[in-house]
């Protein structure tokens, strides 16, 4: 992959060594956080008998969706070297939003869906123009809109949750088996569809590189005339239409909208870019990363349920466990 | 470069008529002239806050002038912003570098203008493709991939050029290119310069280095206090004429080491030093009172010296005795129980608190000792050790509450030179004393040191620019690949010894020797031996 778009007779020895050394370093990085993944994965199927079987692991797979798909449009503002706290809240509010258009309005499914989500889309442009326009610090910015959308979802939704009782095909978005004779929900496979364009989004495309570009350093990318503003602007607008999926994805999966829901998400889906090796001073972060750190979190949690470990014990332990992956992560940069 | 001055009746390749730009408080440049002519590199100096970075900006685009005009090809240009001064043929390369470090060399380059496909996907390939023409067109030593804050900063600089050179530049604008360079890199950079100068392109070259001025530059141009003061043929003007100008007055640049004296005590001893890193070996005496200059290229090892000694990296081997004692340093924090500091080259990250007030600034390193009682800070104690030092180093601040940041290179350095005199230190450590200051405040640093050093404190500088070591050193170190190679007296040191022992490989073969252009491969230096040694 390294040597192939350069010509071979004017490739030199040792600069393409080093190329590959940088490449192979950053596998490395992705690497050690997927053998994680499975050292904990083996240590579960040991550990407990209950562990290891395709209904298991499917339950897996689904409580990771939520989380998942948060923790996908994170990474990116992560990358510029921002936060989102409001994700967590803000997937709360459009669960209700969601309800009240196909509930209460009585819209159509689709029309309900692309509503929520352009409704999350809304909340990320508003944190965008707070930060990019306005100058606002991003966890100050966030941190209010998360207060602002968790009232709004109770105000909205007079504290009650909203129910999708009769409308089966939402339910079926997340719950449903789009593949015949793979007993695998929906929304797994909406989850693994998000990623694999968060991936083309971050890798392929002109948003990706001035989202790294961004996090590296900002007023040279301003410098190089680059309008920061606007991309910054996108790149929250972003993270809110995947706050949008995520309200929509548990809302289905729920069968309902609950609105008093939602703290809580913000910090796992940071946790899981974090595990992922991206770093929160920007400018460095992958997909797969997050993907795998947002795997780690629920392969854990659905571990430590099964060997019937207390849920205020899961926490110490995903707490230490966020702290060993970011100084391993450290460690071994000192060392490269 | 000749034909910068076949032009005849040829509107001048860039102008600058009666430009005038103010920030509140302060006129940054008033009624300001320039001329830039075809093919020539024309160098523009003046002293820190003259108005040069102004000035760049303004033909960057980053700033609007408030009156006057400028013209390109006698044409009159408005710049609007950076991307299109770009794209009008004016690239401006910053002294703080506008890379991304997190990206890649062609990602870097082509920043802003990656070949699509489409107009929202990146073609990699083509950008690698097109990075790498570049890049051989330029006959730079990068490679498309390399992963730029991996680059050393001579590397990183190349990048910068590049970049600025991929767009079809005209007019390049460069703002101290060489403060980070050793004198081989500048010597490639140069060579690049003229490259790029053709009949129909220009180089504005700002620089503090008065050396480099005389070999790179047709025409200098001085500034003084945001103004206009004159513009001089190079070959018909001596440097110190020019720093005259930039000054208002006269400076004796040609002054030699002051109070040396053999057979004080020896107050630090240190020996067979080595680091994983990089240091060999390293043993060095250091008398009371003495300057002791440390030159060699970049990455020989002479910041390391200094980290190894203050307990910033760990030593594998080795022994420090100060005082007659062995000593353990393990961290700064014990280097300055031990009464050594340690001046950073970068002032403003490792050195000062940029945002904090010079007082605090002043009296950061002891405020255990001196500033508190029961963990009550004794605030005018301090304020008053702070005044005492602002006098007697006679730093320009309005006050003693003035934030550092706001005070000019110069004086932040005798700012973090006093933390350490309050500290009590006997023996200072100065990384590059005087980088990023202007050259009359190069000669308060010169005079400080000289009577630091009167004084009785011990000091090693490290030092870049030959001629610094050369007039401050009571002896110069010189090393090369983490080894001492040579040990120079100031009677004996000359500016092509230390270069020789700079550039010596201390396990050389002699085919590599040759390259390097060495006369006499087969001079190893040790400390010992190269005493005697030859040239």
């Amino acid at each position: 992959m390294t040597t192939s778009t350069v010509p071979p007779q004017q490739e030199e020895q040792q600069p393409a060594a080093v190329a590959l050394g940088a490449t192979l370093r950053d596998r490395l990085q992705q690497f050690l956080a997927f053998a994680s993944l499975i050292v904990i994965f083996a240590f579960f199927s040991v550990a407990s008998p209950n562990f290891l079987n395709y209904t298991n692991v499917t339950a897996i797979l689904f409580s990771t969706v939520v989380i998942g798909t948060l923790a996908l449009g994170t990474t990116f503002v992560i990358i510029t070297g921002g936060i989102d706290l409001s994700i967590g809240t803000g997937m709360a509010l459009c669960a209700v939003i969601s309800g009240v258009l196909i509930v209460n309005a009585g819209l159509p499914v689709p029309l309900g869906v692309l509503g929520a989500v352009l409704f999350g889309g809304l909340i990320g442009l508003i944190n965008g123009v707070n930060i990019a326009l306005l100058k606002l610090p991003p966890f100050i910015a966030t941190l209010a809109m998360m207060l602002v959308a968790q009232g709004l979802a109770l105000v909205i939704s007079k504290s009650t949750p909203i129910y999708f009782t009769d409308s089966p095909s939402y339910v079926k978005i997340s719950t449903g088996h789009l593949i015949p004779g793979l007993n695998l929900p929906n929304a797994v496979i909406i989850l693994a569809v998000l990623a694999v364009v968060a991936g083309v989004l971050l890798n392929k495309t002109i948003l990706g590189r001035y989202t790294y570009s961004i996090g590296s350093n900002e007023e040279a990318t301003a410098l190089s005339g680059i309008n920061v503003r606007t991309w910054k602007i996108i790149i929250y607008t972003l993270a809110g239409l995947f706050i949008g999926l995520a309200g929509v994805l548990i809302s289905a999966r729920l069968g309902s909208a609950q609105p008093a829901t939602g703290t809580g998400y913000e910090l796992q889906a940071i946790a899981a870019v974090v595990i992922g090796g991206t770093s929160l001073a920007g400018g460095k972060g992958s997909i797969v990363g997050t993907v795998i750190g947002a795997l780690i979190i629920s392969v854990l949690n659905n571990g430590l349920q099964i060997m019937s470990i207390p849920q205020e014990w899961q926490n110490v332990i995903l707490g230490c466990v966020i702290l060993v992956a970011v100084y391993a992560d450290m460690a071994r940069k000192r060392a490269a | 470069m000749e034909q910068g001055r076949t032009t005849r009746g040829e509107p001048p390749l860039l102008k600058v008529e009666g430009v005038a730009k103010s920030f509140p408080g302060v006129k940054a440049l008033q009624d300001m002239h320039l001329e830039l002519r075809r093919g020539e590199v024309l160098a523009l100096v003046g002293e820190n806050g003259a108005g040069k970075s102004t000035l760049m900006k303004l033909l960057s685009g980053i700033y609007t002038a408030d009156e006057g005009q400028f013209f390109l090809n006698g044409e009159p240009l408005e710049v609007t912003g950076p991307k299109q001064a770009q794209e009008l043929g004016i690239s401006v390369i910053h002294q703080e570098f506008n890379l991304m470090p997190d990206l890649t060399v062609a990602q870097n380059i082509f920043i802003g203008r990656e070949p699509r496909g489409g107009s929202f996907f990146l073609n990699e390939r083509a950008l690698n493709r097109r990075a790498h023409e570049l890049i051989e067109r330029l006959h730079l030593p990068l490679e498309p991939k390399q992963v730029v804050g991996n680059l050393t900063v001579a590397k990183q600089q190349m990048v910068e050029i590049a970049k600025a050179l991929a767009y079809d530049a005209k007019v390049l604008i460069m703002d101290e290119p060489t403060a980070a360079l050793n004198d081989a890199e500048v010597a490639v950079l140069h060579d690049l310069i003229r490259r790029f100068v053709q009949p129909d392109t220009g180089v504005i070259y700002i620089s503090h280095r008065m050396d480099e001025l005389k070999v790179i530059s047709d025409r200098v141009t001085v500034i003084r206090d945001g103004r206009y003061v004159d513009t001089l043929d190079t070959r018909a003007t001596s440097m110190k004429e020019v720093i005259a100008r930039m000054v208002g007055r006269e400076i004796t640049s040609e002054a030699r080491p002051v109070g040396v004296k053999a057979d004080r005590e020896v107050l630090l001893s240190v020996s067979g030093l080595n680091t994983k890193a990089l240091l060999k070996d390293v043993s060095f005496e250091l008398h009371a009172g003495e300057i002791l200059g440390f030159a060699g290229l970049m990455g020989a090892g002479r910041t390391e010296v200094a980290r190894a000694l203050v307990g910033a990296d760990k030593l594998e081997s080795g022994t420090i005795t100060l005082r007659g004692k062995q000593v353990h340093i393990s961290n700064p924090a014990d280097a300055a129980k031990h009464r050594i500091g340690y001046l950073s080259e970068d002032r403003k990250q490792f050195g000062l608190l940029l945002e904090q007030e010079v007082n605090a600034n002043i009296g950061l390193s002891s405020l255990r000792e001196l500033f508190q009682s029961f963990g009550f800070m004794k605030d005018r104690a301090m304020r008053n050790k702070s005044k005492e030092y602002v006098s007697t180093l006679s730093i320009k601040t309005p006050s003693v509450a003035q934030i550092a940041k706001n005070l000019s290179g110069g004086n932040q350095q005798k700012v973090v030179i006093a933390k350490w005199l309050v500290k009590d230190c006997d023996i200072l450590i100065f990384d590059e004393p005087t980088r990023g200051i202007d050259v009359g405040a190069k000669e308060e640093i010169y005079k400080l040191l000289n009577e630091l050093a009167q004084q009785g404190k011990s000091i090693i500088m490290i030092s870049s620019e030959l001629p610094e070591v050369l007039r401050m050193s009571h002896r110069i170190a010189v090393m090369s690949e983490g080894r001492i190679t040579g040990l120079l007296s100031a009677d004996e040191a000359s500016q092509e010894r230390v270069m020789h022992y700079a550039t010596l490989r201390p396990d050389e073969n002699p085919e590599d020797a040759v390259e390097l252009g060495l006369d006499e491969p087969a001079l190893i230096g040790t400390p010992s031996a190269t005493k005697a040694g030859e040239q």
